[in-house]
């Protein structure tokens, strides 16, 4: 009897803390007093960098420092975009180059990525095997390890000076072409069957039938790859030597390291959070795709 | 017989037609993966200095690399190591616990808590030099000192960027507060997606805590997401590099403090223009994130 209690109760305690609750209870605050202290550390620096990048230039080299701004104003902004580089090129071109790159780093990820994902779901030829194990190692592939010989190949490609030259060695992705391969695997084969069956070709069912129902996968590696190309310094410092095709990220580094650092924090401040924001902002709009898509990122 | 011939004919057309849809993707990958690794590889056999012809030198560029080159046996190799396996172990836990417990939180707060957990790794390091530079600056102005001061815990000043004893620890405080990158994600979606019902067995059968929850359900059934986690720290944990130069404003850094294998590779890749040491240094780096996933591998791989 008393055991048959116990286990009941046992049960209930199960039911109360169980993973993924529906609704609020109590059990979980011990949880949320877990996670408070450190998403508050993560989010500190972040709260820094909006609170100084507003600050009047007297509240910025106020003694003793102030963390949080007191009169807001926009003069850093501004001051940032008065400032040209020392080449003459305005603010807005750099961000210029950034568009185009982030723009033509998605767009060539996505479409070959897609493709090749397509053709590894759901085609068959020679080499498929080889070609897919090759891109699951490389998954693992550290860009910053082979920045010598991708120095080399660039110039020796003569992929050099151009909207190319900060596009091109960003496109290949292992870990995009497997995720959006891993989402494609959930499609159940009877709907491409039934597209067959009406007359479509492999381009056919591959755009109109796969394409739209891998949205959330192609959303994740959207902003996987725009994540990688907003903040690429190396392209524009070492592919491209005219000033007039860098890009924001570059820009901002080499303002950043100077010695003036320190004496230009405002505008440090405001050129990180303008680096920073289009970051978040896609990275919220998407949030519950990339979810999705993460549920089928297993690998074996 | 003709004609099966030629249905062979024809099916072997269909299927090199196929292979068209990975073409464009297998190039870019081709040349920008596969390719730099080989030319890494050969080029570490060689004196190149990017003008006169490579002329071969056998092992040498090992050689010098493992006996002679004391910056690298000193600073460059033990830090990347220690970095890798505190940063990157570390930061890997920090995101499966964080995971964890945000998964036991309902929707909403999961989901806002998720975007602040997953936000520093959306920051590149560069753009955070001003933060780290501000709050560790070594005057009173700085806010780290300017706390401590008030705190009574120190009477001057510390100098946390000038000199080498503070810039590897906050280069790790960094590396970890930015680790909770793609990995953290896919490991919160693994353990969404954990079917219920195994829980609710397990504790029929016995299970008592939460604690034995984690060892027996939780890590088994996600192991293929574990697995995706531990290869995508690694890989974040590697790529950080170059940190404690924005950091100290200096290359090198004092007394060569927090200098990583990639700091060393770029020094003589960029600096010095000997490509092919360079490339034996890219080589050692990536055998050294070559062992790293090797043993994540084996650890959450399911035996079948």
């Amino acid at each position: 009897m008393s055991t048959q209690v116990k286990r009941k109760k046992k049960r209930s305690k199960f039911l109360g803390t169980m993973i993924n609750p529906t609704h609020f209870h109590r059990s979980q605050i011990k949880f949320l007093l877990i996670v408070l202290p450190f998403a508050i550390l993560m989010l500190l620096p972040m709260i820094f960098i909006v609170s100084h990048a507003f600050k009047p230039f007297s509240e910025l080299y106020a003694y003793p420092p102030k963390f949080f701004v007191r009169r807001p104003t926009l003069d850093s902004f501004r001051m940032l975009f008065r400032i040209t580089s020392q080449a003459g090129v305005p603010l807005v071109r750099y961000l210029f180059n950034s568009l185009i790159q982030a723009v033509g780093v998605i767009f060539f990820t996505l479409f070959f990525g897609s493709l090749a994902a397509y053709s590894f779901s759901f085609l068959s030829y020679r080499g498929k095997k080889i070609l897919f194990g090759a891109n699951q190692i490389a998954i693992m592939f550290v860009a910053v390890a082979v920045a010598v010989p991708r120095y080399i190949v660039m110039n020796k490609l003569g992929l050099i000076n151009n909207y190319f030259s900060l596009i091109i060695p960003l496109i290949a992705m292992p870990v995009g072409v497997f995720l959006l391969k891993q989402f494609m695997d959930q499609i159940p084969l009877e709907l491409i069957d039934a597209a067959k069956i009406d007359g479509a070709n492999n381009f056919q069912i591959y755009l109109r039938v796969v394409v739209p129902l891998v949205k959330p996968a192609l959303a994740t590696v959207a902003i996987l790859s725009f994540q990688a190309a907003w903040n690429n310094t190396e392209a524009s410092s070492l592919f491209v030597d005219d000033e007039s095709l860098k890009t924001l990220a570059y820009y901002f580094s080499t303002m950043s390291l100077g010695s003036s650092a320190l004496a230009n924090q405002g505008i440090s401040a405001a050129a990180s959070l303008m680096m920073f924001l289009p970051n978040i902002v896609f990275f919220i709009l998407v949030q519950n795709q990339v979810m999705n898509t993460m549920a089928y990122s297993g690998m074996k | 017989m003709a004609t099966s011939i030629k249905a062979n004919n024809k099916k072997k057309k269909k299927v090199s037609l196929n292979f068209l849809f990975a073409l464009p993707y297998a190039v870019v990958f081709f040349t920008f993966v596969v390719l730099l690794i080989i030319i890494s590889i050969g080029l570490s056999f060689f004196y190149y200095d990017t003008i006169n012809i490579p002329h071969f030198v056998g092992l040498d560029n090992y050689v010098s690399l493992f006996t002679r080159d004391s910056d690298f046996l000193q600073y460059a190799l033990p830090n990347t190591i220690k970095y890798a396996l505190i940063v990157g172990l570390c930061g890997y836990l920090l995101s499966f616990i964080m995971a964890w417990v945000l998964a036991q939180l309902t929707h909403r707060i999961r989901t806002i808590l998720a975007v602040i957990l997953y936000s520093p790794s959306l920051t590149s390091a560069v753009m955070m030099t001003v933060v780290w530079r501000v709050l560790f600056s070594g005057d009173t102005r700085g806010y780290l000192n300017s706390l401590l001061i008030n705190w009574g815990f120190i009477s001057t000043p510390i100098q946390f960027l000038q000199g080498p004893g503070f810039i590897f620890g906050i280069m790790i405080f960094v590396g970890l507060w930015s680790s909770m990158s793609v990995g953290f994600l896919a490991m919160l979606s693994g353990i969404l997606n954990i079917n219920k019902e195994l829980y609710e067995a397990a504790y029929i059968e016995g299970m008592k805590s939460r604690f034995q929850e984690i060892f027996y359900i939780t890590i088994p059934s996600m192991k293929p997401q574990m697995l995706f986690g531990a290869v995508m720290s690694i890989v974040g944990t590697f790529n950080s590099a170059g940190l404690a130069t924005t950091l100290s404003g200096s290359t090198p850094p004092p007394q060569y403090a927090g200098w990583l294998i990639v700091d060393h590779m770029n020094d003589y890749g960029f600096a010095r223009y000997e490509m092919g040491y360079a490339s034996a240094i890219s080589v050692v780096l990536l055998l050294i994130v070559g062992i790293f996933y090797l043993v994540a591998k084996k650890l959450f791989t399911e035996k079948d």
